[in-house]
């Protein structure tokens, strides 16, 4: 019987890829083990192996064929004395996933009287007019960032687990090793509160260590010499002893890991006198917020976004291009209500913007980028403008930075609101594996449109 | 088949060898089958298969007895499959479906069954192993004599709660088997590149815990030295560490092209040291079984594999109303 194989998926994040190479040919007998085909992923170069023995009956998917979705039948296989001919293609149904459920009815808010409108302070780009820029994907602009940062010099090192010889687990530090050595580019062992300890001692003693956590959710073994050692050090001292250190690697949700694998820490952080916090969305602000963050004399906390990694965006071509921490960023100008976000949240923030001007609704879209410092006067400036705040954001509800933005609004520009400003964040409730149950879980573009039209009243 | 030595072959009985093939057979098919679903975007996420290390757990199980409890990492499925668990209901839970053993919300890295006592499923490394210490300091305080089979990875081995779990465990004399699953590489780091010790379970030296390392491609020799160790605890001795040397076949994860090792380092150990073909050897040449035999175990293995595949793909998703449930236990 003739059956298809399907282009598989071959990573967590993986819906498409490119059928790079073809290692059999048609007509070719295939044993259950045998590569047969290398797949370039997201992430990486796979090879394919076969699961069943056949012979290679007809390619469908040429090699050097880009965007391949997952589950696309890329050949057939047929069966000793089958003829190619009888294999016919067939389709296949999956399981599909049932329709969102609207979201709940909105609640009516109190209204307070409209105030006067100041004039809102016009966006300051963060590059010269004129300045050319290339398309670069957002884990290229961090290599990047480390490169450069690391030729100038000489005290900046990376280390983490799987960082030089592997090239990183998301591959961020791709090429590090071959250019700067291993004294460098030092891989370590699985030993996360350890080699924190020892980068905050490294610091001290006067380099400038990156430390890649493989995510996130594994800094919570080091979170002791985090927060206890690197951040309060300078303040114990009387200002002696500085702790010039970066923490980095991806936060948040990714896709279908589950619980412990899936948590925004940016409140967490945040909460920390003594640490920096950045979370940038685009490839331009992870590229010059990094560059900042190396050179910065404090401890920063810098969370990237394995989903976000792939993502292109325009980034200047400077000799030395930096992004000052405390400067949000104006995507998108609006008049009726102010669009608060950062990191991934900024995907579901400029989506529902697009949405809401058709409806007629015009959102103003602010990226804080950075989450300590964070760059109040620009969110309160445009909410004087629009009189409405949506804020945005991944992380769990209670005691998150929606709470806090939330707060200083109501204290610092009251009288300026016409609704109270409502948080868009994921759901109180630890990540569930199933994947309809994820969905639920995370903030969602409609969720944000839902909420800035009921601080419109619409 | 390289002959191997030291394997004590001579008291194991025609039964005990099926059930070993069988059991090996059933996690090295499962496997197989998951790696499958994954291609096919029915399980999702990270999903770590246990191709190669099969002989370690079915010989472990073999040393236990009713009672014992045992906790790994997120390499979970093999465990759980050779302490009886339901092949249905992993496979169900790897798809993310309402018949999986946590109901579709943990995931292949998080499952746990209270009804064979397997406490996880622990998707962070090295966590599970004081967790482990914590279930024999159970068993101690209430007065049985269960053991615990706390098993985690060579990388595992250099997180620093291993060795403060360790002086507990000695301190207290708690009933806990540490077996360090020694399959070569932390993701694409070796051994070698991690560590100077020359041995991972002689550390346990330095707290008082005996151990040894045993060969984890043979069933056998997994089994002698797990009655050893359960027999250690149970007379009240203590904690007892196993290096079981052993190797996995695949990519760390199903994301993992594996470029750190050559594949005729895989092909070398897949033909020389199987612990499935061992043990088909041996039953082969012991005319313990036939040809014929064998085959009719694979087929029923493909079969029970293939009804979990099934029943993982029919079995709806989880109610939308799960996504609020089991935050808090009732008071
Ligand atoms: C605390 C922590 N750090 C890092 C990781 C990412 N990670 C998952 S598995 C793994 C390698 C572990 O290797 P080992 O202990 O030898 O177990 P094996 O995968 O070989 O079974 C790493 C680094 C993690 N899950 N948890
Ligand atoms: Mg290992």
């Amino acid at each position: 019987m003739a059956t298809e194989i399907l282009m598989p998926a071959l990573s967590p994040t993986m819906e498409e890829g490119t059928l790079a190479k073809w290692l059999k040919k048609e007509g070719d007998t295939v044993a259950a083990g045998d590569i047969i085909a290398e797949i370039e992923t997201d992430k990486a170069t796979m090879e394919f192996e076969a699961v069943d023995e056949g012979i290679l009956g007809r390619i469908l998917i040429a090699e050097g064929t880009e965007g391949v979705k997952v589950n696309t039948p890329i050949a057939v296989m047929v069966e000793e004395g089958e003829s190619v001919a009888d294999a016919a293609p067939k389709t296949r149904t999956e399981s599909g996933t049932k329709p969102e459920p609207e979201p709940s009815a909105k609640a009516e808010a109190p209204r307070t009287p409209a105030a006067p409108k100041p004039a809102a302070r016009a966006p300051e780009p963060d590059w010269p007019e004129g300045t050319e820029t290339r398309n670069q994907t957002v884990r290229e602009a961090l290599r990047d960032a480390m490169a450069e940062e690391m030729r100038r010099e000489d005290t900046v090192f990376i280390m983490g687990e799987e960082v030089a010889e592997y090239q990183g687990a998301y591959k961020i530090t791709q090429g590090l090793l071959d250019e700067f050595g291993a004294r460098r580019v030092i891989d370590t062992p699985i030993t996360e509160h350890g080699f924190a300890g020892l980068g905050v001692g490294a610091a001290f003693g006067g380099l400038r260590p990156i430390v890649e956590f493989m995510t996130f959710n594994f800094a919570m073994q080091a979170m002791d010499q985090i927060v206890n050692s690197a951040a309060k050090t300078l303040y114990m001292s009387g200002g002696q002893m500085g702790c010039p250190i970066v923490f980095r690697g991806p936060n948040g949700a990714a896709a279908r890991v589950a619980a412990q694998h899936s948590q925004d820490y940016a409140a967490w952080y945040a909460s920390i006198p003594g640490l920096k916090v950045a979370m940038p969305y685009s490839a331009s602000d992870a590229k010059g917020l990094l560059k900042s963050a190396i050179r910065d004399p404090n401890p920063v906390i810098f969370l990237e976004n394995e989903i976000l990694y792939g993502k292109s965006f325009e980034v200047p071509v400077l000799e030395d291009f930096t992004v000052p921490f405390g400067k949000a960023r104006i995507w998108r100008e609006g008049r009726d209500v102010t669009l608060v976000s950062w990191g991934i949240g900024m995907t579901y923030a400029l989506e529902a913007a697009k949405k809401l001007a058709t409806e007629g609704i015009s959102a103003e879209v602010i990226d804080l980028r950075t989450l300590r410092p964070i760059d109040y006067e620009t969110v309160l400036d445009s909410l004087r403008k629009t009189n409405r705040c949506v804020t945005v954001e991944e992380g769990f509800p209670v005691g998150s930075i929606s709470n806090h933005l939330s707060a200083v609004i109501m204290r610092e520009a009251f009288d300026w609101l016409d609704a109270p400003v409502l948080n868009c964040t994921g759901k109180d409730v630890p990540m569930p594996y199933a994947a309809n149950l994820e969905k639920h879980a995370l903030v969602t573009t409609d969720e944000v449109v839902a909420a800035a039209k009921q601080v419109c009243y619409r | 088949m390289a002959a191997r030595k030291g394997a004590a072959t001579a008291n194991v009985s025609r039964d005990d060898l099926m059930k070993y093939y069988r059991d090996m057979l059933l996690i090295r098919r499962f496997e197989e089958k998951a790696g499958q679903l994954y291609g096919m975007g029915l399980i999702g996420g990270f999903c770590h298969l246990y191709i190669g290390q099969e002989a370690v757990v079915v010989g472990l199980e073999a040393a236990a007895s009713e009672g014992d409890k045992r906790v790994t990492s997120y390499r979970d499925h093999g465990h759980m499959l050779a302490c009886g668990m339901d092949p249905k209901g992993v496979m169900a839970e790897l798809t993310g479906r309402e018949g999986g053993y946590s109901r579709g919300k943990g995931g292949s890295m998080h499952m746990f069954s209270r009804e064979k006592h397997f406490y996880g499923g622990h998707g962070i490394v090295g966590a599970q192993v004081p967790i482990g210490a914590g279930l024999a300091f159970a068993d101690k305080y209430l007065g049985n004599d269960r053991v615990t089979f706390t098993y985690f990875g060579d990388g595992a081995a250099n997180q620093g709660q291993v060795y403060e779990t360790y002086n507990m465990a000695e301190l207290w004399s708690l009933p806990v088997i540490f077996v360090i699953e020694n399959n070569r590489y932390a993701m694409g780091t070796s051994v070698k590149r991690s560590t100077k010790s020359p041995s991972l379970w002689e550390r346990g030296a330095a707290y008082g815990i005996p151990g040894e390392e045993v060969d984890g491609m043979d069933v056998l020799a997994v089994k002698a030295a797990g009655d050893k160790a359960v027999a250690h605890c149970r007379a009240g001795k203590g904690p007892y560490i196993l290096e079981v040397m052993t190797y996995r076949y695949r990519g760390h994860s199903m994301s993992d092209p594996a470029k750190y090792r050559t594949r005729d380092e895989v092909q070398k150990i897949r033909e020389e040291r199987d612990a499935i073909e061992h043990v088909r050897q041996l039953l082969l040449t012991g005319k313990h079984a036939s040809e014929d035999d064998l085959k009719t175990i694979d087929k029923e293995t493909k079969e029970i594999v293939n009804a979990s595949a099934d029943f993982a793909r029919e079995s709806p998703e989880p109610d939308v109303a799960e996504l609020w449930t089991d935050i808090y236990a009732d008071a």
